[in-house]
């Protein structure tokens, strides 16, 4: 079983995030279950969601403690919460930034991560300049294809489709390529 | 979950919103605005107590009726569900599983169902979202059979904001399943009839032990309802209970809802290490099926009840009607209280408890990761202080919840 | 025998029946075939004025209706005296469900029958004023602002009668129940507290509200019979005096209401959209005095001048705001 984990702010997509990659698991006949957990809906509140992924029915229902991939849609939530808690040792790390490791201080918890396996990518501002909105998770998850191989990107297209037909979804789709591009050249 | 009640063609939706039952409602709306739900009124109620008096009214009136809440406004609508059941109505209301407050808490357990569990209403509760989509289709042909009320109880944000694929019946196998309603009594200008006379000490009894009768019959018609269902859509998603690896446990979990999921990859991890532990998952909680269960656990050594309620005062509410199910036999009955107000159940959590209670090294009820030294701190404050303060916040305090608020 | 006009000097007045008057003008109690859909045999006090007002008001919109009715019952004294198991008084379909809720009943029996097509079945939700100013009031607001298709008909006799005379926020300041007892120089209720829901009802724009009361059956009818031909959210308060509760001779129910209007206390008078558009004009004028000396809820009051005085000045204050007075003066 894969387990992935989205840390986000109220707004910002997170529970589409998740959604969309049980959706890609989905399409590849795969099990997956994707569960947000969060409080009274709130804009800019922090915002967890996990998602779940395997060849046999996931009968699981606890929150995900031992991700074997992080999503951070939020670089400010490493002040408030501890999320990496749990990250598995061969572990990804994926964060929506334009600053290196380094300069988000987080360079300790970095290096305890196998080469290849630590991803940033700015992908708000990848949004921005396809989908015209701050909302970086279809692009992530185009990077999450390119890191993990979890799920491949033709899956990530077409279940971005999936949950958002016509213009909005083609645009959002545009920028997850160019995610998976990037991140691709990366590792 | 609002495509199911849609294939059951409800002809009055009625349904005040509340976390976590928001959505089901909204999406029934959506359907009807759309035109893909037809005849059908949808009606936007100014409070739970509204939502159910209406359907108690359309109910009655000949309309297959559907509504959902939970927590406080199944509270707030607690008048109108005694008086659903009292008047034989067979209204479907989804309650997705919260916490009630004070304190107020958003977050599941299975306190609110339980609130209303002697109601006279008809309580099954879903394992997962599959079965949820079934059970809300029994559920009207069986509320319709026995003409009471069914009540069926699926786990806040754990099943109902779980993304998870389905097979969603079509319509046709729907429509053979579930024939139109067919009311026993109904308003009709044409063969008047007065419906909710006062009744004195020289009736009552008789009237309220038929409501009885009628769930000891249900104890028969869900099962048959099941059968049926499964004949035409091939999945067993009903009956009274279900079991997992319990033929040979030397112990037995009991519960109910989609901690079932999670338990039973703790069982599957400690029979691979040898040891015979299974579980026992009530379906229907009322009528409550004491022989049945009393049949699953009579060959066990140890029981665990699990539930996500408590009976404050006295400790488990399941565990206490699992007692009574399970009367005549000698093996201990443990109660464990457990996720409350949304608390996670982990693997790790039940893999410790279920291995204390194979060795019988339980207390006769725990509360499962108990905080106890938080618990300490605040007993220890309300004998110090006159005015100790309150103590939904003093906890609060004592976690960091509060002190972490202010400082981001 | 040729046509002759012959000027009846009583029509216009307020006699039920009137047997002189030509059939269609005849109140629908006068006739032999009304529907008595309130039958005899119930277990009301002796001159019960919600008892008449009931059967009045259903048997008028049986009438309007073709006697396609279905009727939602409040918690109170009407659905306790109508219905003591195993018999009913009750000849149309009628349900009872809980003290709060006729309304959202009414609202759902309303839904059925539009999913079912049965467009002419009406649909009626009664109580009295505490199931309606009070513990209804959230479900009646609900069920105006949603403009459903409901009339509402609350039998207003100022106080919880059935349960034995307490206050509600439709009791009239000075009257004594056994939650404002008067004591020393403390008036019963309270003069500055209560609600007017017909005002409310106005507020919520529904297309017609209206006051009625039992000492003149023809109006009632006729707003009965007006508020049938409307679609949408009606609301019709009826003045239905208690004698048990107020005190007085249960001979002289009509007499006491029949006095609270022609007073002041009660306007009787018609809205639609939240404009009034006709109020009933008081013939003879009678001192308050007249009317509370009767009632022995009022005992307290005519002993103390404050009290006497503030009960006048909401009549006359109603006199005002809804026009009661004829430029004539009132006397005819």
């Amino acid at each position: 079983m894969l387990q992935v984990r989205i840390h986000g702010r109220g707004g910002q997509g997170v529970v589409s995030a998740a959604e969309m990659l049980s959706v890609a698991a989905f399409l590849e006949g795969k099990h997956a279950q994707a569960v947000p957990s969060f409080g009274s809906e709130r804009m800019g509140a922090p915002v967890v969601s996990f998602c779940r992924i395997d060849d046999k029915e996931i009968r699981l229902r606890e929150p995900v403690l031992e991700p074997d991939a992080l999503i951070i849609q939020d670089p400010t939530l490493f002040q408030a919460i501890d999320v990496f808690n749990g990250l598995k040792d061969d572990g990804y790390l994926l964060i929506n930034t334009g600053r290196s490791t380094v300069e988000l201080g987080i360079e300790n918890t970095v290096a305890q991560l196998p080469e290849g396996h630590v991803c940033t990518i700015p992908a708000t501002e990848i949004a921005l300049k396809y989908v015209k909105r701050p909302l970086p998770n279809a692009v992530l998850l185009g990077a999450l294809s390119a890191i993990t191989g979890f799920i491949k990107i033709e899956s990530v297209v077409d279940a971005i489709q999936t949950k958002f037909p016509g213009k909005i979804g083609d645009v959002n789709i545009a920028a997850a390529r160019v995610a998976y591009e990037s991140a691709s050249t990366e590792s | 979950m609002a495509e199911a009640v849609g294939l059951c063609r409800p002809e009055v939706i009625c349904a005040y919103p509340i976390t976590p039952q928001t959505h089901i409602v909204e999406d029934l709306g959506v359907l009807v605005k759309g035109g893909q739900l037809t005849d059908c009124e949808f009606i936007n109620v100014e409070s739970e107590f509204a939502a159910l008096s209406v359907a108690i009214g359309s109910s009655a009136a000949g309309a297959r009726t559907y509504t959902a809440t939970a927590s406080q406004g199944l509270l707030f609508m607690a008048e109108a569900v005694y008086n659903a059941s009292g008047l034989g109505l067979p209204i479907v209301m989804t309650v997705g599983n919260r916490a009630i407050g004070s304190p107020i808490n958003i977050w599941n357990d299975q306190s609110d169902s339980m609130s209303m569990r002697d109601a006279g209403w008809i309580q099954l509760f879903a394992e997962t979202n599959q079965q949820a989509i079934d059970v809300h289709i029994q559920a009207f042909k069986i509320a319709e059979a026995l003409s009471m009320p069914v009540m069926v109880c699926v786990d806040g944000f754990i099943l109902t904001h779980a993304y998870e694929q389905m097979d969603v019946p079509d319509q046709e196998q729907v429509d053979h399943f579930l024939p139109p309603f067919e009311p026993r009594q109904v308003l009709d200008p044409a063969d008047p009839i007065s419906i909710g006379a006062m009744v004195g000490p020289e009736a009552f009894t008789e009237v309220r032990y038929i409501a009885h009768h009628k769930q000891m019959q249900a104890l028969k018609v869900i099962p048959q309802i099941a059968e049926q269902f499964k004949g035409i859509f091939g999945r067993d998603s009903g009956g009274l209970i279900s079991t997992y690896r319990a033929d040979d446990a030397d112990t037995l979990i009991v519960t109910l809802g989609s901690v079932i999921g999670t338990i039973s990859d703790v069982i599957d991890e400690m029979r691979d290490k040898g040891q015979k532990i299974g579980a026992v998952t009530i379906r229907s909680f009322r009528p409550f099926p004491l022989d049945e269960i009393y049949e699953a656990l009579k060959n066990t050594r140890r029981v665990v009840v699990f539930e996500k309620c408590l009976a404050v005062g006295l400790g488990g509410i399941v565990a206490s009607n699992v007692r009574m199910a399970h009367r005549g036999l000698t093996s201990p009955v443990y109660a464990v209280i457990g996720g409350l107000g949304g608390r996670p159940i982990t693997r790790a959590s039940l893999r410790e408890l279920f291995e204390k209670a194979m060795i019988d090294d339980l207390e006769e009820t725990t509360f499962l990761d108990l905080k106890q030294d938080v618990v300490d701190h605040e007993m220890d404050r309300e004998e110090k202080f006159t005015r100790p303060g309150a103590i939904a916040e003093n906890v609060l305090r004592q976690i960091g919840v509060v002190d972490v608020a202010k400082t981001t | 025998m040729t046509d002759q006009q012959v000027k009846f000097y009583q029509t216009g007045t307020l006699t039920a029946g009137n047997r002189l008057l030509d059939s269609e003008l005849r109140t629908v109690q006068a006739t032999i075939d009304r529907s008595n859909s309130l039958d005899s045999g119930h277990r009301a006090c002796q001159g019960c004025g919600e008892a008449l007002g009931a059967r009045y008001a259903i048997d008028a919109a049986m009438r309007a209706t073709n006697n396609q009715l279905i009727a939602a019952n409040a918690t109170g004294c009407l659905e306790v005296f109508t219905t003591p198991y195993p018999e009913s008084a009750w000849r149309i379909p009628w349900i009872h469900s809980l003290f709060g809720n006729a309304s959202a009943v009414a609202t759902g029996i309303a839904a059925a029958l539009k999913v079912k097509g049965e467009n002419n079945v009406r649909v009626i939700a009664q109580g009295g004023d505490g199931g309606t100013t009070d513990i209804g009031f959230g479900c009646l607001s609900g069920m105006f602002e949603r403009n459903d298709d409901v009339l509402y008909i609350c039998y207003d006799n100022q106080g919880y009668m059935n349960t034995g005379v307490q206050r509600s926020s439709a009791t009239p300041g000075g009257a004594r129940t056994a939650t404002t007892m008067p004591i020393g120089p403390e008036p019963g209720a309270d003069f500055d507290k209560g609600k007017s829901v017909p005002l409310i009802a106005m507020a919520h724009n529904i297309p017609y509200v209206a006051t009625a009361s039992v000492d003149r059956l023809h109006d009632l009818e006729a707003k009965v019979q007006k508020a049938m031909s409307i679609r949408g959210a009606r609301y019709l308060q009826i003045f239905v005096p208690c004698p048990l509760g107020w005190g007085f001779n249960p001979a002289s129910t009509i007499q006491i209401a029949r006095m609270a209007v022609e007073s002041g206390l009660f306007p009787v008078f018609e809205a639609e959209h939240g404009e009034i558009t006709a109020s009933t004009k008081i013939r003879r004028k009678v001192q308050v005095e007249e009317y509370l000396k009767l009632q022995r809820r009022f005992a307290h009051v005519l002993k103390n001048p404050d009290q006497l005085q503030k009960v006048q000045n909401i009549a006359d204050s109603n006199i005002r705001k809804f026009g009661l007075m004829s430029s004539a003066g009132g006397e005819e």
